[in-house]
């Protein structure tokens, strides 16, 4: 185990931001809190500057799609303090027509490619991010296939086709 | 006695002294045993590849010693492995720089039609990009496999007719991609 416990550490987070953030669960001994999205950035801001925590190393930064949902896209935010060995799991709940976040990478350069990362999969907008584009996927796309409502099948393959197994 | 095999002779006419055939076949004769594959190779198909290339298979009986890693002096563009959308365009590159007459050949299930990578970054077949001759099935295929394509490639280089890339249909087929 870390140096800091995870109740240390949502005590500290909550003295700071009182009534904004609300713990999902620990799996596996992982804290994993929401927060929104007004809050993000103060909450990384914070676990990142604060002498007693030091969660420096941004580990990833990924999005989830829950079509069921009534905010639908969640962005996820995987942090890791190298000091205290405490790793720490932050989502972020948006409305499928409106999803826009500040961008991170304010606070972490590491951030830029995460985000593109998650833009171009998932259509998740991060409010002033200096160079928001596809990154692994052609450019002249025009879905974000992690989406469910796009196939993950590609619609030119012709080997599949029903008539070739008599059905 | 030399082990050392020579190809036959076309089909012609022969008498004392000499032997005539038609341009066609004696251009098809000389291409078809020294053709220069240019190895475009991406995932595990450009593994059986190296075998292929490899002393034990040995795809220089064939003519096809030489590699050409220049799409300038390749006849062959031998597609092993996933192309993914993103690298489409480059193949199309690589086969617009290649100079006529030339071939490709799609070795293995991804290069012929997306194979297990039914998904939004696949291409399902380079034959979506680039005309194709010759398609080698397996996952991967065998060196014998890959072998007998190539041999595929060698019968139509060699019963290839001298006009046939300025024949309208071979015009209308690269139009078809977008090759003008």
């Amino acid at each position: 185990m870390g140096k800091i416990t995870n109740e240390e550490l949502l005590k500290s987070l909550n003295s700071k931001f009182e009534g904004a953030i609300t713990v999902v669960g620990e799996p596996f001994g992982l804290l994993t809190l929401e927060t929104g999205r007004e809050h993000i950035i103060a909450v990384l801001s914070f676990l990142k500057t604060d002498p007693a925590l030091q969660f420096i190393y941004l580990t990833d930064i990924t999005a989830i799609h829950y079509p069921e949902q009534e905010k639908q896209i969640g962005v996820i935010y995987h942090l890791h303090s190298l000091v205290n060995n405490v790793r720490v799991r932050i989502k972020v709940f948006l409305a499928d027509n409106d999803v826009h976040i500040p961008t991170a990478s304010t606070v972490w350069d590491g951030a830029n490619w995460m985000e593109r990362e998650t833009y171009d999969f998932f259509g998740v907008i991060f409010d002033g991010h200096p160079d928001l584009r596809r990154i692994l996927n052609v450019d002249d796309m025009t879905a974000f296939p992690m989406r469910k409502e796009f196939p993950l099948e590609d619609p030119n393959r012709v080997d599949k086709k029903d008539y070739f197994f008599g059905r | 006695m030399s082990d050392i095999q020579i190809v036959g002779a076309p089909a012609g006419v022969e008498g004392a002294g000499f032997f005539a055939t038609s341009l066609d076949k004696a251009v098809g004769l000389a291409r078809a045993n020294s053709l220069w594959p240019l190895p475009f190779a991406t995932s595990c198909c450009g593994i059986e590849f190296m075998a292929t290339m490899a002393s034990h298979y040995d795809l220089s009986r064939f003519g096809a010693e030489r590699l050409s890693f220049s799409p300038r002096q390749a006849d062959l563009l031998m597609v092993m492995g996933t192309i993914a959308k993103k690298m489409g365009p480059v193949l199309r590159q690589v086969y617009l720089q290649m100079a006529e007459p030339r071939w490709v050949m799609a070795v293995g299930a991804c290069a012929s039609s997306g194979g297990i990578f039914d998904t939004y970054s696949v291409l399902q077949g380079i034959d979506e990009v680039i005309p194709v001759d010759v398609y080698v099935p397996g996952c991967p295929p065998r060196p014998e496999a890959i072998i007998d394509g190539f041999m595929g490639i060698q019968e139509l280089v060699k019963t290839e007719t001298l006009r046939r890339r300025n024949e309208p249909q071979y015009q209308q087929l690269l139009a078809s991609y977008g090759i003008q």
